[in-house]
């Protein structure tokens, strides 16, 4: 009966009591959701356009931030570092286009699929050969994202607003809403809808596939280094990000490989479901349930509905 | 789990009953109010224009989709909403309209597979390869073997199915059937994309697996010659809805049948 | 001229059913075993503890994630995680049950993690491809969690790791300080060997077709009588079994100790790794990713080096590391692309021109 009342009533009560820190958990949550949400759209991104499931969009996030400051301790201006960086992605999108993708094309989906394992590792290793393992402080200042913390009383309490949190919420709801306007409002962007339907529809629109996937992966790369650079100023630069960015496959698994909307909402619940899970439900089982929440209420919501939030239900047909 | 026991039938007995069956996806229907039946040892054939919903037809009755409204009996047992494997379980093998085989597989190691529910050795035996389970596999191998001969598809039996031509590939798919022994098999255009020559052989072998062993065949066609020649009773599907049912001759003069073909050339 | 088919007419289906049809394969793999013995009395014990030793874990690992993923076509990403379940499982028993040999305890610990792969593999029924592989993740995930936070699992010691305790065999210490790489490899080598071989005879009987059958064509087999649910579960179970099998002498014949950390997500990685440049579907296969994938880092660590002190270029452990991650992903993609079969396929490739020999078909 304890344990029922522990698992069921008393993180209820406590909320009620101390509704300050339920907002500052919901608060915390809403702001690593947002995140989950911008990385999960760089996936949505290729596989709308391409079928390819990339797996390597986490350590995207990684390799992009330590490409910005890593040149950056080696001197080059913030500014410039900013621009290299994203030409980095640049050519990091041709050279998978032409080496991994265009060999791989027409191959089953779980093929292209593995293939961006390897690309993970690549990356991990070369990113780690050029810029040290050690992990890095993100350029915070040099980029003019904003420090500090705001405290508000509110219900009794008080609720803390770390600056650069509120900043990255805006930026990455910023860049969310570029990315639905994109897909749904400019010529790139349908046809980058279309090529997921049908190939000829894209050309028909004078660009090639080939030029698609180009784009989309350059795209998700900048998707990427937002993502980084914002996670990388609340948690610093390091390869264990990646496991942080991991997050985003569950989130996608809730709202669904191909919805802009799911992946938001997607990230969302996973985002204030596991803060909410750690801090409230998290102390009785010894706590650091965060690193697996996300998975299990993936897993459970897809024995409940394979095709995630927003897919259509899937008939097979032979 | 072990099927109820059904009567013993003989020929020109009702083996499956398909009664007002509807089925629809969303928005599509694909099936409105069929009925008919298939009687045992008879070639049943289910024509129609592509779309028509023939192939959803045979997913009705091997258990791949559930029909929204209407009733299929087997055996004189309505059957409940099942899983396809219950239903392959209880006496029905099909073939696929798109080949369906194991394509990393031999043809022998195909027609072995489709042996897997007959095979009974349980798991420890199959760990050593000993005793039962090496028995087992050399009794259904000669069995195999048979069906091979019976094909004429000795030479590509160690073969990856992959490989084979489209028409032998049809072939090993009939073998992979036929090596379930089922009471009702079910062929989803078995010959199409075939030439002449191929044609004429699968049609033989239809035949004699419906005379040597009596199976009970229910077959989608296009090609008419071969329906006519081949099948006892045919009955007409277009747009989800039937339009005729008797044998070849009947259906031919019928004139819905004629309108329904019209301009087409078969 | 030793290497032929002809003249070995099979005149039954025993013969032809067997798994080594051909007498020169039976006489090599008679021959390799031997050779593999006889290394335990030839080799130094660098080869053995460093090489030969993890060598042969990983292979039982691989063959486990190869059974799933190369037979069964589901991909997991948990199998760091189910090699875990095995370490811990005969920690806890061997501990428990001192009297019982612990030789029996690495064989029943398999039996833990297959229960919970078998668990794990619930979900598969209803999902597929990457679905499924972000399924296996939350069981990597959360099994890593559970062996960091239940201190029960490694009976309340303080540092939280497991430890070998010593262990004979025949009054031959087996496990433990005392132990020799001389002994644990032979130990190690005995349980790969019959490990392998009841794979082996698994795959290629019914079971095998069945589990083919389903990561070919899965709803044709569904058609066919296959139960789609049983045979993913046994290929789960199976599967575990061997990577907890695996994951025991990991951590009480290789390392003789180890943290949780040597079964996160990293270990799953390079698992599915060795089996995708192995051959997805080939046993032997199995062994050759493992080689190259844990031979490689070696090999790079004591030629890189020696070429590039010439010109005065030191080469630390990290740079093997970082170069190691780095060539293991661009094989990744290059296998996919060139040789999706692994090197399986080139090996069989090879024997088949071998036997054709000298004559080019
Ligand atoms: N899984 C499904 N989801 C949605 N619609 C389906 C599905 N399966 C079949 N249909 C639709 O049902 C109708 C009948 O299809 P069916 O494949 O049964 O026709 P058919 O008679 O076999 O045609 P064909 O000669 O081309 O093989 C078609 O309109 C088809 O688009
Ligand atoms: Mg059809």
């Amino acid at each position: 009966m304890d344990i029922l009342y522990k698992v069921f009533i008393e993180p209820f009560v406590f909320m009620g009591e101390a509704p300050d820190l339920l907002i500052q958990t919901l608060w915390e949550g809403l702001v690593s959701g947002v995140l989950y949400a911008l990385i999960a759209l760089g996936f949505v991104l290729i596989f709308k356009a391409s079928g390819v499931f990339n797996f390597a969009q986490g350590i995207m996030v990684v390799f992009s931030a330590l490409t910005l400051v890593g040149l950056y301790e080696k001197g080059v201006p913030a500014f410039l570092a900013l621009i290299l960086a994203v030409l980095v992605m640049l050519v990091l999108a041709i050279v998978v286009e032409r080496v991994v993708l265009r060999p791989l094309v027409n191959q089953p989906d779980i093929i292209l699929f593995m293939a961006t394992f390897g690309l993970t590792y690549f990356l991990i290793g070369f990113g780690e050969l050029i810029f040290g393992g050690n992990p890095k402080e993100m350029i915070t200042d040099a980029l003019f994202l904003p420090q500090g913390t705001t405290e508000l009383d509110m219900l009794g309490g008080m609720v803390r607003f770390q600056h650069l949190d509120i900043a990255a919420a805006v930026i990455a709801s910023i860049m969310i809403a570029l990315l639905a306007v994109f897909f749904s409002k400019t010529r790139v962007g349908r046809a980058l809808r279309a090529v997921a339907d049908s190939h000829k529809a894209a050309l028909s629109v004078g660009i090639s596939l080939n030029q698609i996937w180009v784009i989309v992966w350059f795209a998700a790369g900048i998707v990427a280094l937002v993502a980084g650079i914002m996670w990388g100023a609340r948690s610093g630069v390091s390869f264990s990000l990646q496991v942080i960015a991991l997050k985003a496959l569950p989130v996608l698994i809730l709202g669904g490989f191909t919805s802009i909307p799911g992946a938001i909402i997607g990230g969302l619940i996973i985002g204030i479901g596991e803060k909410l899970g750690e801090f409230y439900w998290g102390p009785l089982v010894g706590g650091g349930v965060e690193t697996w929440l996300a998975y299990v209420i993936a897993l459970l919501f897809l024995l409940y509905r394979p095709q995630g939030l927003f897919g259509e239900k899937i008939i097979e047909r032979i | 789990m072990r099927a109820p026991d059904h009567p013993v039938m003989t020929k020109g007995d009702v083996l499956l009953a398909v009664e007002n069956v509807s089925l629809g996806f969303g928005g599509v229907k694909a099936l409105t109010d069929v009925s008919f039946d298939i009687r045992k040892s008879e070639i049943r054939a289910i024509i129609g224009p592509n779309g028509a919903g023939k192939t959803s037809m045979l997913n009705c009755i091997n258990g791949f989709y559930y029909p929204t409204d209407g009733r299929i009996t087997f055996k004189g047992v309505r059957r409940p909403k099942m899983r396809p494997y219950e239903a392959a379980r209880g006496g029905i093998a099909r073939t696929f309209q798109n080949v369906a085989l194991f394509k990393s597989m031999s043809t022998l190691d195909n027609i072995m597979a489709g042996r897997s529910i007959k095979m009974r050795s349980n798991f420890f035996w199959q760990l050593f390869r000993h005793g039962p389970a090496i028995k087992e596999e050399i009794e259904h191998r000669r069995f195999v073997e048979e069906i091979i001969d019976f094909l004429e598809i000795q030479h590509i039996r160690k073969t990856p199915v992959g490989r084979l031509p489209y028409g032998l590939q049809k072939r090993v798919e009939l073998g992979r059937a036929l090596a379930m022994e089922p009471e009702l098999l079910l062929l989803d255009e078995p010959m199409a994309g075939m030439n002449l020559e191929e044609k004429e052989d699968m049609s033989r072998f239809i035949i004699e697996v419906n005379q040597q062993y009596g199976t009970t065949i229910a077959l989608i066609e296009h090609d008419m010659g071969v329906v006519m020649d081949l099948s006892d009773r045919v009955v007409v599907l277009e747009y989800g809805r039937k339009i005729a049912d008797g044998t070849p001759d009947e259906v031919k003069r019928d004139q819905r049948v004629i309108d329904a073909y019209l301009g087409v050339a078969h | 001229m030793l290497y032929r088919e002809a003249g070995q007419f099979k005149t039954n289906y025993v013969a032809d059913s067997a798994i080594f049809p051909l007498r020169e394969d039976r006489i090599g793999i008679g021959l390799i075993i031997l050779a593999a013995y006889a290394l335990a009395f030839l080799g130094n014990s660098f080869l053995l503890q460093a090489v030969m030793i993890p060598f042969l874990v990983f292979s039982l690992a691989s063959i486990g994630l190869n059974i799933l993923t190369g037979y069964t076509g589901l991909l997991s990403l948990g199998t760091g995680a189910f090699m875990g379940v095995g370490a811990y499982a005969c920690y806890k028993l061997m501990t428990a049950f001192p009297g019982v040999n612990v030789i029996v305890w690495i064989f029943v610990s398999g039996f833990f993690s297959a229960g919970i792969g078998a668990l794990f593999g619930l979900p598969s029924l209803r999902i597929k491809g990457f679905y499924l592989a972000v399924a296996t993740l939350a069981a990597q995930f959360f099994l890593q969690w559970c062996f960091i936070r239940i201190p029960w699992l490694v009976n309340y010691n303080v540092s939280g790791a497991l430890d070998a305790p010593l262990r004979t065999l025949f009054g031959v210490p087996i496990m433990g300080p005392n132990a020799t790489p001389q002994v644990r490899y032979l130990v190690v080598l005995t349980i790969v060997i019959l490990l392998t071989w009841l794979a082996s005879n698994l795959v290629h009987g019914r079971i095998g077709r069945m589990w083919i059958a389903i990561r070919d064509m899965d709803l044709a087999a569904e058609l066919m009588g296959i139960r789609p649910l049983q045979t993913k579960l046994l290929a789960f179970a199976v599967s575990s079994y061997y990577c907890g099998v695996a994951g025991a002498l990991l951590v009480f014949l290789w390392y003789g100790g180890a943290e949780y950390d040597v079964f996160n997500i990293n270990q799953s990685f390079f698992i599915l790794f060795m089996v995708i440049i192995g051959g997805l579907g080939s046993l032997i296969g199995s062994f050759f990713g493992a080689a190259l994938i844990f031979i490689l880092p070696i090999v790079l660590g004591i030629v890189l080096p020696a070429v590039m002190s010439p010109f005065g270029i030191t080469v630390g452990s990290d740079v093997i590391e970082h170069l190691r991650f780095m060539i293991v992903g661009a094989l990744i993609i290059f296998f996919l692309i060139v040789e999706p079969h692994g090197l399986a396929r080139l090996w069989q490739i090879g024997k088949q021109k071998l036997l054709a020999w000298p004559f080019p078909y």
